[in-house]
């Protein structure tokens, strides 16, 4: 069971650290439509940009978007594990050892 | 499939901010019945994986690329209250952290990607589940079909907010046809990538495939 959870773990890294190198950078769907027709005109500047990891690099320098990656998988990870490790239902004898922590 | 701030207005921003925020919040709620000690770790593995992914932009035509919006793989693998919060996660630190999809626009972001992606994902996938319990081909089949409709769905999410109060005044047929054209083939590509990831969980833990959970017999599916 670890084995699975630790490789899901490992592709994701591989896939953010060193894959994203070879994405395209040509707008996106959605990019491509607004440049097309003109909208993004009216687009405003992120407020974050200027920020040290905004578009993926790091202070603008894109030869580090693997390590703005790796960051990222990091912290999607530990913020989604914990919000889910925080909703989950407790099996009845974690319910139990609360139930003497919260006693103490 | 990230919008930047100003390309809708302002009180269409907030409308659809609070349509994300009672959204979520509902998934929140709902999520607690599909949580627990081997599905928690689970759901946290395939945020993370979405955020990987969508970082890999794939070109579609010359001058233009897609990415992964991960609606149905979310939906498929931790089921669809789960799999709106694995997305929103993933919207929220791309915003904050790597300043991609604006600030006020997170809410229609959030509620074209997580949430209208990741139901039609859902509903499409549970409308078939009967060809995905068949083995790993048919698994396949309705994990490409899934996520192709999520992501003309989710883009059509845009072309809905654009037309109710976008800036510009273009043409709402112009933006449509536009984004089905490029969802269409973007589709294709999320599609491939949601498959391919459905049947590798399965692959090894059938058991941690949403989708499948309450199959009467277990599932053969072998690579």
């Amino acid at each position: 069971m670890k084995k699975f959870f630790i490789g899901f773990a490992v592709v994701s890294l591989l896939i953010a650290g060193v894959l994203s190198y070879f994405a395209s950078g040509s707008p996106d769907g959605l990019d491509k439509t607004v440049e097309d027709t003109g909208i993004a005109e009216h687009a405003r500047e992120h407020p974050f940009a200027g920020s040290t990891f905004a578009d993926y690099a790091f202070g603008g320098d894109d030869r580090f978007t693997g390590l703005a990656g790796v960051l990222g998988v990091v912290v999607v990870l530990a913020v989604s594990f914990g919000l889910f490790w925080l909703l989950r239902k407790k099996s009845d004898a974690q319910k139990s050892d609360a139930q003497k922590s919260d006693a103490r | 499939m990230h919008m930047s701030d100003g390309l809708l207005n302002a009180p269409v921003s907030v409308a659809f901010l609070v349509v994300a925020a009672v959204g979520v919040g509902f998934a929140l709620i709902k999520s607690r019945a599909d949580l627990d000690d081997r599905t928690a770790p689970m759901a946290g593995l395939v945020a993370t994986f979405i955020f990987a992914v969508q970082m890999i932009n794939f070109p579609i035509l010359p001058g233009a690329s897609g990415h992964l919006l991960g609606g149905a793989l979310a939906a498929i693998l931790v089921g669809p209250y789960v799999g709106a919060l694995c997305v929103t996660i993933v919207l929220v630190v791309q915003a904050l952290l790597f300043a991609d999809g604006g600030l006020t626009a997170l809410g229609a972001n959030v509620t074209n990607m997580a949430l209208i992606g990741t139901a039609t994902g859902f509903l499409v996938a549970v409308a078939l589940r009967k060809v995905a319990e068949r083995g790993k081909g048919g698994l396949a089949a309705v994990a490409f079909v899934s996520a192709f409709i999520n992501t003309v769905v989710a883009a059509t999410g845009f072309v809905v907010e654009y037309a109710i109060g976008g800036a510009g005044g273009v043409e709402i047929g112009k933006v449509a046809l536009l984004m089905w054209g490029l969802h269409a083939l973007i589709g294709i590509g999320e599609g491939l990538i949601t498959a391919v990831t459905v049947t590798s969980v399965a692959a090894i833990r059938p058991d941690l495939v949403y989708l499948l959970r309450g199959t009467k017999k277990p599932l053969e599916v072998r690579s």
